[in-house]
Order: C-alpha cells, then sequence, then structure tokens
C-alpha cells in the first residue's frame, strides 16, 4: 500500500510541477513537452486508480496525436525572445487584474464546493470486480446504454467540428495540376500510343547528318 | 521484515532478471538484424555482403558497434543541448520498453495486462517524439524537414494502424494479447481478415519510416532526415531504435495476425516445437517481408504517401471495421 501511496505523490507531484512548467517555461517547444509530461503523469494516476482503459486511451490520444499537433505547429513558430520580453511592466496590471479575478473565481468556485448527495452511494456501489469485467467492458456498458444519447450528441459536435474544419480549408484553386490516379489508371495503351509505319526509303536508310 | 522480502523485494528482482533477459536478446536480435540485411540486401543484388570479419562476417555488428562506441559525439554549436541528447535515448527507451506485453510463449511475458495491445499501440504511436524532437533540437533545416515530414507520416498511418487493431479486437474479443493469440487457436486471423493482414503490414512499413516509405531521411534531397547532425553513440541509438521497431511491428504482425506462438496445426511433430520458437520464426517472416521490400521498391513521392494513407488506407480500414463488425453480429459470432 505505501508503495502506492508513494507512486501517487510521484506522479501527482510531477504533474502539477510539470503544469506550473507549461506557463513558466520561455521556450514554446519546452512548454509543449512540460504539456506530454503532464499528460503521461495524468495517464499514471489513471493506472493506480485501476483506469488502465482510460491512461491508455489518454496516452493515445493527447499524447500520441493532439500533442504532435502541437508541437508540430508550435515548433514552426518564428518567435523572437527579446520581443516577448519587451513591455512586460507596460501589460503588468492588466495581466494581474485577470490574474486576481480568476483566482477570486477559483476561490468561489472551491468555496461553494460540495459533493452531489449520491455521490457516496455510486462510489461504493459495487462495479464488478476488474477479474470479472474488464475496465473496457464495464465503459462500454456505461456509455452505450445509460448515456447514449450523451454519447452520440459528442460524435455529432465532433462531426460539426470536423465539417467545419475541412470547409474553412478547403479550397479549389484554379491553374493547379492535381495527378488524379483513378484517370492515369484508366488510361488504355491503344489511347495514347499509335504505331505508324513510316515509309522506308532505301537510300537514306541509316543515313546520318540529314 | 520476511514479508517486506517476500511481496516487494523478490518479486523486484525476478522482474529485472525478466527485463535484462528480454533485453539482452533483443540488442542480439537487432544487431544480427543489421547483419541480415546487408546478407539479404547483398544476395538481391548478386553480391557477397559483409563477409570479412569472422567467419561469414558474423562478427560484423559487433565490430560496427566498437566502431561507433569509440568515435567523438559531436553536438552542434546551435543545438538545444539537453533535447539533442535526449531524442535518441527516447526513441531507444520507447523501441525497448513496448516488448514488456509480447507474449513469447504460453504465459511467457513479463507484464500480462488487460489492455496490452492499447498500451503497444501507444508507445508505437510515441515513436514520433524523439525524431521530432531530434529534427528541432539539431537546429538545422534538413534534420527540420526530415522531421516534419516523419510526424505527418506517422501520425497518418497510426489512423490505418489503429482501425486494424480494431478488426482484430472485434474477433479476438480481448484487449489482452495473450488471449488475442488463443484465440487464434483455430484460425490464425490472416485468414478472415488478409486485407487488413496487408495492409497492417504496409503501415508498418511507414510506422517505422522503411523503405518505400522512407522518405523522412530520403538522402538524395534531405542528406539523412533527422538524424543528420548526430555521430557516435547517439546516432547508434536511432539506428538500433529504428531496427527494435522493425522487429516490434513484425513480432505484432506475428500476434495480431498469425497466431502468435502457436503451431500452424495442433498436430504431432507441429507441437512438439516450443511456442517461443514459432514466434521466432513468424518474426523472421516479417523481417524478411521488410528487407525484401527495401531491395525492390522504389521510395513513394510525398503526396503519394499522403494519399495512400489518408484516401486509401483509412476508408479500407474504416469499411472492414464496419463489415467485420456487422458479420459479427449478424451472423451470431459474438
Amino acid at each position: 500500500m505505501i508503495i502506492q501511496a508513494l507512486a501517487f505523490y510521484v506522479f501527482a507531484a510531477i504533474a502539477v510541477a510539470s503544469g506550473v512548467m507549461v506557463v513558466a517555461s520561455r521556450n514554446p517547444v519546452h512548454s509543449v513537452l512540460f504539456l506530454i509530461l503532464a499528460f503521461f503523469n495524468a495517464a499514471g494516476l489513471f493506472v493506480l486508480l485501476g483506469a488502465e482503459f482510460l491512461a491508455m486511451t489518454l496516452v493515445i490520444v493527447y499524447v500520441g496525436a493532439v500533442a504532435v499537433l502541437f508541437l508540430f505547429v508550435v515548433m514552426m513558430l518564428d518567435i523572437n525572445f527579446v520581443a516577448l520580453r519587451e513591455g512586460f511592466m507596460r501589460y503588468l496590471p492588466v495581466g494581474a487584474a485577470i490574474g486576481l479575478v480568476l483566482l477570486a473565481e477559483l476561490l468561489l468556485v472551491v468555496g461553494s464546493w460540495s459533493f452531489a448527495p449520491k455521490a457516496k452511494t455510486i462510489a461504493d456501489s459495487p462495479i464488478k470486480a476488474p477479474d470479472e469485467l474488464s475496465n473496457a467492458a464495464a465503459l462500454g456498458k456505461v456509455i452505450y446504454t445509460d448515456h447514449i444519447l450523451l454519447f452520440q450528441a459528442s460524435g455529432l459536435i465532433l462531426l460539426v467540428a470536423m465539417v467545419g474544419a475541412i470547409v474553412l480549408t478547403l479550397r479549389e484553386r484554379a491553374g493547379v495540376r492535381r495527378q488524379r490516379v483513378g484517370v492515369q489508371i484508366a488510361r488504355r495503351r491503344e489511347e495514347v500510343i499509335e504505331i505508324r509505319k513510316m515509309p522506308a526509303s532505301g537510300a537514306n536508310v541509316g543515313g546520318a547528318g540529314e | 521484515m520476511a514479508s517486506f522480502f517476500s511481496t516487494y523485494a523478490l518479486p523486484t528482482i525476478i522482474i529485472v532478471v525478466q527485463i535484462a533477459v528480454v533485453v539482452g536478446i533483443l540488442l542480439g536480435c537487432v544487431a544480427y538484424l543489421t547483419l541480415a540485411e546487408r546478407k539479404v540486401l547483398a544476395a538481391m543484388q548478386l553480391r557477397m555482403g559483409p563477409n570479412v570479419v569472422g567467419p561469414f562476417g558474423l562478427f560484423q555488428p559487433i565490430a560496427d558497434g566498437l566502431k561507433l562506441l569509440t568515435k567523438e559525439t559531436v553536438i552542434p554549436s546551435g543545438a538545444n543541448r539537453i533535447l539533442f541528447v535526449a531524442a535518441p535515448m527516447l526513441t531507444f527507451i520507447l523501441s525497448l520498453i513496448a516488448w514488456a506485453v509480447i507474449p513469447f510463449g504460453q504465459g511467457m511475458v513479463i507484464a500480462d495486462i488487460n489492455v496490452g495491445i492499447l498500451y503497444l499501440f501507444a508507445i508505437s504511436s510515441l515513436g514520433v517524439y524523439g525524431i521530432v524532437v531530434a529534427g528541432w533540437a539539431s537546429n538545422s533545416k534538413y534534420a527540420f524537414l526530415g522531421a516534419l515530414r516523419s510526424a505527418a507520416q506517422m501520425v497518418s498511418y497510426e489512423v490505418s494502424i489503429g482501425f486494424v487493431i480494431v478488426t482484430v479486437l472485434l474477433c479476438a474479443g480481448s484487449m489482452n494479447i495473450s488471449k488475442i493469440v488463443e484465440a487464434q487457436r483455430h484460425l490464425w486471423f490472416f485468414i478472415p481478415l488478409f486485407p487488413m493482414f496487408i495492409l497492417f503490414f504496409i503501415s508498418g512499413l511507414a510506422e517505422t519510416n522503411r523503405t518505400p516509405f522512407d522518405l523522412v531521411e530520403g538522402e538524395s534531397e534531405l542528406v539523412a532526415g533527422y538524424f543528420v547532425e548526430y555521430s557516435s553513440m547517439t546516432f547508434a541509438l536511432f539506428y538500433l531504435g529504428e531496427y527494435a521497431n522493425m522487429i516490434l511491428i513484425s513480432a505484432m504482425t506475428a500476434i495480431l495476425f498469425l497466431g502468435g506462438w502457436l503451431p500452424p496445426f495442433d498436430i504431432a511433430p507441429l507441437n512438439w516445437v516450443p511456442g517461443p520458437i514459432w514466434f521466432f520464426a513468424k518474426t523472421c517472416f516479417g523481417l524478411f517481408f521488410f528487407l525484401w521490400a527495401r531491395a525492390t521498391l522504389p521510395r513513394y513521392r510525398y503526396d503519394q504517401l499522403m494519399r495512400l494513407g489518408w484516401k486509401v488506407f483509412l476508408p479500407l480500414s474504416l469499411g472492414y471495421v464496419a463489415l467485420v463488425a456487422g458479420v459479427l453480429v449478424y451472423g451470431g459470432l459474438v
């Protein structure tokens, strides 16, 4: 048990520390790398909870795909670090004011925090033991039965976002030659190659320099 | 104290020994895979291949390793030193830790976890970081271009690998790798899922940046791609990582489609052979295809690579997922 507690504190401490470093580090690439470290430690916390499926999904989706694209974009930014630090004192009051507002809101949320009355019973209600029902199966049983509408709705929202992204970026430019594989494959030999007999005139055959 | 020893210390020691054995065998295989590659390529091009160091050139990998160890590690002046050195380590570590969940035989696995195949998928999707970080930290335009190509390529082909894995999971009904292998006791999955088998192997070529998808290191345009600035052991770690990943993809092919450690037929002479030998043989079969492809095929053009990934493999694998799920449900097989 003590090892588990120790692991929890290690994962939690690194997750929080790397979360701070995401904001604090000067170089945006380092920020993204710290973000990835934070994701990993969150996955570690999921494993400690016994939610191995969620842990793996977190690594696959966030670290394996989302953060790669973040890194991809951030690396191509051309950032001037000197210009970034200019006017620090000028923007300080505004930044501090926004920070204070957010802090006050957070304190309000924490102050009025209360657990849902049913939370205790839900947490205690026996989900089948891990050796009877695997993580993924348990999740599937809940998602595809009780919460199917919410699940479908979130899928639709993602679909709309995808369609939106495609509509915004897809444009047909005129005068661009594109490879059309279907046309290339559909071409027959007879359409493109024509063999003609040339009249051979005896004296000039093989004659050079004409 | 005695309970501490039996609950924590002893399992830790056992696991460490298991890890040491697996890593040792794997590194030996990686070393001799480099030799096998040169021999196979030589045979396909009617050459001798390395045959000077030791009998039939068998000590060539050792000589190569010693040469790389004794060279100087050069860190470019504009490079980000920490990330520059960390990137090859990351690539190498990722190529090794995936082996924790690979079963070599019945029950011969370090960590028999429930989400084994997801773990493998997660680890293989992390491989891109070593490459991208190396390209960025080198502070060199060729390395950076190679890294960007690689990021786009690996993310694209991961999608179809994911769908192929889903079809196998649908058929096996479990994400535990040992159970996936056991589900193939009567019929190896490459027969009902033959298109997915081919697709997985081709995506594996792209995922490991091997020919014909090696434009990440296209030497004619990018010098050597993301590791152009690396030398000595840092280069060797990339090299070892690439070959270990090839072995991993072949092992995954063997597990998902060729029945892992199971013999082809459960009859007398075949089931006398121990499981790990079958597993090794099937992995070697996959590896030979990697080398064969390298000797045979020209490199893809970048837009064709992307087209193949997104416009051909993605719809095909997605359609097959739907088809397999439909057949399983309406055929009454689940």
